[in-house]
């Protein structure tokens, strides 16, 4: 067994895989990195405390007191000079003017302003002793799926995946031809089909570290769910990198040298990484450009993961976008194993 | 029925003609030479017979079978080659290249023993990378001897290395040899090819110029000795072909412009009457060196270049 053609071709591959360090960061770490960064800078953090100002003048630091005792509000106590810089610098939202009547200052265009605003007046009122005729209870939902990060880590596998998939087959299948290893392999008895199905088994093998890895950090540091059968999310990454390593082959099926296949490499992947929703939604291109954007492998890929991860539909609605994906696997390898250059 | 046989064996490259009709045949148990400077096309023909090449024109018989009629694969199984300029994978172990290239055939060699073979089991361990140019051929060797094959295709197996690693290479080839196998080799080193060929075939431009045993081709010189002179400048008068030609001796002259060779079947005899026909034209030598006969004194006789500058 471990003799088999097969399985000595598929060790190769993955010990030369793993004995690059450099390919190990970009599979494994380079989308930790990128999902923790873009996790933390997108984090959403509710309106917290809002800072408001309260000018100088008899009565203020009353005021003060009363909306402090405000869970929403922060108020500080500012000269008019002061006051006037922390308003147009955005320090404060609103700036109250002690008096009778009270003046509230503020940029009404401003959002957080006008809720602060809200939050002032309903403070001062009751502590004016206003009640409330209407009975309200306040009830919360954090919808899951609805943080950016939620919508992120499945774009990140998705991209993974097409990067995985295209250089880890591309790379190693011109880098052979460069190197003459590919005709030296034709002078021997082994079958093609072997060797092109050793990047297939060695992908795979490496996907299920790379899916854990990626899946795995989301949930520990973000909480990012799968809503979705865990199978079914397992069924979606093996077809998409299975579609990728058949583009892969297709890319470096011709080329003689590293440099035209990178080259080759970046323009089907480029476009992809801006159209294909990675890190925004496509819903922004003009309709005109949709059905282009959809028939990409990666917009297909990302939907489907996005579907299984984020909204939990069971494999069965996935029929288009899964698709999409198998169809441009089967095409690119069917293609690829015509034009290929074995020599 | 011999090893190989192939007739007519044409191939070009756009307006390059790389193999202009060649006939060959190698015996069963045979080491065959093919000779040549670089672009003689002795690549070419290796990997017409080696069915890595189509050729335009010919016909290839290995081992009794023709290449592309079905199999192709069981051929393979019974041959082994090692190609010239090929970098095996840089990561992997001397062992895990072995048992790569093992996997491949059905009744393949074990790796210790191939390991043995060719003295590289203190290396079994280190990365291709780590290995010597000398270390990488000889795993490169070792790669082709795994099939157990009957016929063994070496091309320039020895280009760019030192003297012992070839003598290594020589005694690898030498070993296989012992057990019944046959080699085709293509070399420019004709030392190489007179150590280890039973016959040789020296070509230039797509063609084979000469066939036969090293013995063979050098006797075709017509003596065994090869005197080389140089003049200095200026002094005296050099003599002439037709006086160089007279000397006792020698068999041929072969000018060339910062040399002349004698042919000659008798040093003691062409050398005094050499010096005593310089003495009287007043010409001084600014070099003199004699040496046996070698297939490089053939090549020069052929084609009337150097092998390394041909």
């Amino acid at each position: 067994m471990r003799d088999h053609p097969l399985a000595q071709l598929t060790l190769a591959r993955m010990r030369e895989f793993y004995r690059e360090p450099e390919a190990i960061f970009w599979v494994f770490g380079f989308p930790i990195v990128l999902a923790f960064a873009l996790g933390i800078a997108f984090k959403n953090r509710g309106p917290g405390e809002l800072k408001v100002g309260v000018a100088q003048a008899a009565g203020d630091s009353a005021l003060a007191a009363t909306l402090d005792r405000s869970p929403a509000l922060a108020a500080t106590l500012l000269d008019t000079g002061a006051a006037r810089v922390a308003l147009r610098t955005g320090r404060i939202a609103l700036l109250v003017v002690p008096g009778d009547p009270l003046v509230y200052r503020y940029d009404s265009t401003r959002t957080e302003s006008r809720l602060a605003r809200l939050e002032v007046d309903e403070a001062l009122q009751r502590g004016q002793g206003r009640a409330d005729r209407l009975l309200a209870r306040d009830e919360r939902v954090a919808e899951p799926g609805s943080r950016y990060i939620d919508f992120l880590i499945p774009g990140l596998l998705g991209m993974n995946l097409m990067g995985s998939g295209l250089w880890g087959v591309g790379f190693s299948v011109v880098q052979a031809r460069t190197k003459r290893l590919l005709k030296r392999f034709m002078a021997t008895p082994m079958r093609k089909s072997h060797y092109l199905l050793s990047f297939v088994l060695s992908r795979l093998t490496f996907l299920f570290v790379e899916v854990a890895a990626l899946v795995g950090f989301g949930w520990w540091i973000f909480d990012v769910g799968v809503r979705g059968s865990v199978a079914a999310l397992a069924g979606i990454t093996i077809l998409g990198s299975l579609s990728f390593a058949g583009l892969g082959m297709l890319v470096a099926s011709r080329a003689r040298t590293i440099e035209a296949v990178s080259g080759l490499m970046n323009l089907v992947m480029l476009p992809m990484w801006i159209l294909s929703g990675t890190f925004f939604s496509y819903a922004r291109f003009p309709d005109a450009m949709q059905p282009v954007v959809r028939a990409l492998p990666l917009t297909a890929l990302n939907d489907a993961l996005r579907a299984v991860m984020i909204e939990g539909a069971p494999l069965l609605h996935l029929g288009a976008p899964l698709g999409v994906v198998t169809a441009w696997g089967v095409v690119s390898f069917a293609v690829a194993l015509k034009i290929f250059r074995w020599r | 029925m011999p090893a190989i046989r192939c007739s007519s064996l044409g191939k070009r490259y756009g307006d390059v003609v790389a193999v202009a009709g060649l006939d060959l045949t190698v015996e069963t148990g045979e080491c065959f030479g093919l000779l040549g400077p670089n672009g003689a096309g002795k690549t070419t023909t290796i990997e017409i017979l080696e069915g890595l090449t189509l050729p335009d024109a010919g016909e290839v018989e290995v081992l009794g079978m023709r290449w592309g009629m079905g199999h192709d694969r069981a051929l393979r199984q019974r041959l082994g080659i090692q190609l010239q300029e090929t970098q095996l994978a840089d990561k992997l172990t001397v062992e895990e290249t072995l048992r790569l290239f093992r996997s491949f055939y059905r009744d393949a060699q074990d790796v210790d023993d191939v390991l043995a073979l060719v003295e590289l089991e203190e290396k079994r361990r280190s990365w291709v990378n780590k290995l010597s140019g000398g270390q990488k051929q000889r795993l490169a060797v070792a790669c082709a001897l795994v099939s157990r094959p009957e016929f063994l295709f070496l091309d320039e197996p020895t280009t760019g290395l030192d003297p012992q690693s070839r003598r290594q290479l020589w005694d690898v080839v030498t070993a296989f040899r012992a057990r019944g196998g046959s080699v085709l080799l293509t070399t420019h080193y004709m030392e190489e090819a007179e150590r280890l060929c039973d016959r040789v075939a020296i070509m230039d431009h797509g063609k084979i110029i000469a066939l036969g045993t090293p013995r063979e081709l050098i006797a075709s010189l017509g003596a065994e000795h090869v005197v080389e002179f140089a003049l200095a400048d200026g002094a005296g008068r050099a003599p002439s072909v037709d006086e160089l030609a007279a000397l006792p001796g020698v068999q041929a002259v072969r000018p060339a412009p910062d040399r002349c060779a004698l042919t000659v079947t008798a040093v003691h005899r062409a050398v005094p009457a050499l010096l005593a026909l310089l003495e009287r034209r007043g010409a001084e030598l600014s070099m003199l060196a004699t040496h046996h006969a070698t297939l490089e004194d053939v090549f020069v006789s052929l084609t009337g270049r150097q092998l390394r500058d041909a």
